[in-house]
């Protein structure tokens, strides 16, 4: 079996015994919960604020995951002294970084699939609990196949902050990797407000100082399109496609950016 | 698992049931008794929507679900609290005066989503209903939703319910109309707004046009309160209508004996009723001093002021 594989799978393998699919029971409980009482509380937004519910949470969820797992995945081998019987075998440190990293972005998947099938289950009782009738109002149908396109799109910028969180793993500790991701997930959503910047400020030096960051900073609001398919507004393909690819270049140079680091750390 | 690990789960497990059941009696002893006026007013720690559509961190369309919860519990428990103390069930707290609130929070929740469509819908019509039913803020009603027109202008209803506020509270006939016409140019808006538009500017003021509207609204499939709203307008026009026939009636026997009836078994006995009548609440109507009213224990009262268009010439 290749390296980067074998490390991937076992990335995998790991965190399932370290119980990180537990999520996955507080997500069933939250939606059935969510399903249960939303109709005493939402005056008729029934099916609009699970499926607004459901989407956030897939995310929410998957972002602890890649940030409290991301940042861990090369430090407790550093911890743990394993790492020196990791880099004993023939597998190179960049084999190393990007089988982490893949192998954790194998566990926000399967993590993802199965919320997602979770999710669907609950709208469509929901929905056979609600009836033809209200379902009149809603904008969208209930099991609308178009909110896999968020589903989607959630995965690669999860992809994104994992690779954000092993990046900064690589020469941080795990509680200000996981800080510096926050920080960046939070600056990835507001950073188009950057690109604007020169019409709020004067200075051309700060106006050109903010683009540089914007193109610096993962571009995150993009990826959102929840609020577009839950009222069904088209999501192009092309759009999912442009951003999907974006998302790739930014994941590559990360990984490059971490294996160069990782490379050149002393473990003595 | 040894036997002693076996007792250590068992004797941690009462124990924590012990220690919860024990918190929970504490908290009853607490809550039963009284410590001075509780202060659970309403208030809102950041009144600006842009400023919690940053905060939110991109999950704004779950923040505005939040705030729109907020907003039908804020509407809804004050109406309980109003409905309790007309019954009779009186709290510590004082009752609420108005809902002061309830457009800042439709406000904040537009603005996470504009395009929660309940919301304006639901808003403008309790911002303009007076109190104790809503707000009684027509101007807010109508703000709200021309800024749900600015945000989906493909909406029809939303001028609609703008033309509704000017028509059915504000009296202003000409204003109801412009609106109508202006919802009938929209796309895809159905054929019979330009005609209520017509029958508003022709005959307003008259009952048959206001059931018009409300049938309209009964029509929209978006929530079943608005419905539910709709219909119950609609029975109160049906008690008008019914208490303008009885009223016919009871002028009638004044006129033959000189003076009101005081009781409607008066009436009955003259043949001019089959019996007792009563409102789609079953609710008996009161004959008063000769006038005919809905009972204040129906669900239908009180009956709105119609609107009245000022005679020719003024």
């Amino acid at each position: 079996m290749n390296g980067t594989v074998w490390i991937a799978v076992n990335v995998f393998r790991e965190s399932v015994r370290d119980k990180v699919l537990y999520n996955l029971v507080l997500f069933a409980i939250l939606m059935l919960g969510v399903s249960f009482l939303i109709g005493q509380l939402t005056a008729g937004q029934d099916m609009k604020i699970l499926k607004d519910l459901g989407l956030a949470s897939t995310s929410i969820f998957g972002l602890f995951i890649a940030v409290f797992i991301g940042t861990q995945l090369v430090y407790k081998e550093v911890e743990r002294r394993s790492i020196y019987s990791l880099l004993s075998k023939p597998i190179a440190r960049r084999q190393l970084i990007v089988g982490k990293y893949l192998g954790l972005v194998l566990t926000l998947g399967v993590n993802l699939s199965i919320m997602t099938i979770a999710f669907y289950a609950v709208v469509a009782y929901e929905s056979w609990v609600l009836g033809p009738d209200a379902a009149a109002a809603w904008e969208t149908p209930a099991l609308d196949p178009a909110m896999l396109k968020a589903i989607a799109l959630i995965f690669v910028e999860l992809s994104i902050v994992t690779a954000i969180a092993l990046f900064f793993s690589t020469f941080s500790t795990p509680i200000l990797s996981a800080a510096l991701t926050f920080a960046m997930f939070v600056a990835g959503r507001f950073s188009e407000d950057l690109r604007n910047f020169d019409e709020v400020v004067e200075s051309p030096l700060a106006a050109t100082l903010a683009q540089w960051i914007y193109w610096l900073l993962p571009n995150l609001a993009p990826f959102d399109v929840r609020s577009e398919v839950v009222y069904g507004q088209p999501v192009p393909l092309g759009y999912l496609a442009l951003t999907a690819a974006y998302g790739l270049f930014y994941i590559a140079a990360l990984l490059v950016a971490a294996s160069i680091i990782f490379s050149r750390r002393d473990f003595k | 698992m040894t036997a002693k690990d076996t007792k250590t789960i068992v004797a941690g497990t009462v124990i924590a049931m012990a220690m919860l059941i024990a918190g929970a009696q504490v908290q009853g002893v607490r809550d039963d008794r009284d410590f001075g006026p509780s202060s659970r007013e309403d208030s809102l720690y950041i009144a600006s929507g842009s400023a919690i559509h940053r905060l939110s961190v991109g999950y704004h369309s779950l923040a505005a679900d939040l705030y729109w919860i907020r907003t039908v519990q804020y509407y809804g428990g004050i109406k309980r609290r109003l409905a309790d103390a007309a019954v009779g069930i009186l709290s510590d707290e004082p009752l609420p005066t108005d809902y002061d609130l309830l457009y800042p929070l439709l406000d904040i929740t537009t603005t996470l989503d504009p395009r929660l469509n309940i919301a304006y819908r639901f808003g403008s019509i309790f911002l303009a209903e007076p109190f104790p039913g809503g707000a009684g803020r027509p101007d807010l009603a109508i703000e709200l939703l021309q800024k749900g027109a600015r945000a989906r202008p493909e909406k029809w209803e939303y001028l609609q319910d703008i033309g509704f506020v000017y028509y059915w509270w504000l009296h202003d006939f000409e204003m109801a109309a412009k609106w109508f016409n202006r919802a009938a140019d929209v796309e895809g808006a159905p054929w019979w707004l330009r005609s209520l538009a017509g029958m508003t500017m022709a005959e307003g003021g008259d009952r048959s046009s206001s059931r018009r509207i409300w049938e309209s609204l009964l029509e929209t499939p978006d929530n079943e309160w608005l419905r539910n709203d709709a219909r119950w307008r609609l029975r109160q026009l049906d008690a008008m209508d019914f208490i303008d026939e009885l009223q016919a009636r009871v002028d009638q026997l004044t006129a033959s004996t000189g003076q009101p009836p005081a009781r409607w078994e008066e009436l009955v006995r003259m043949g001019l009723l089959p019996g007792i009548p009563v409102d789609s609440d079953n609710t008996p109507y009161i004959l008063d001093l000769g006038r005919v009213r809905v009972s204040p224990e129906s669900d239908l009262f009180p009956l709105p002021d119609e609107p009245k268009r000022p005679p020719p010439g003024m």
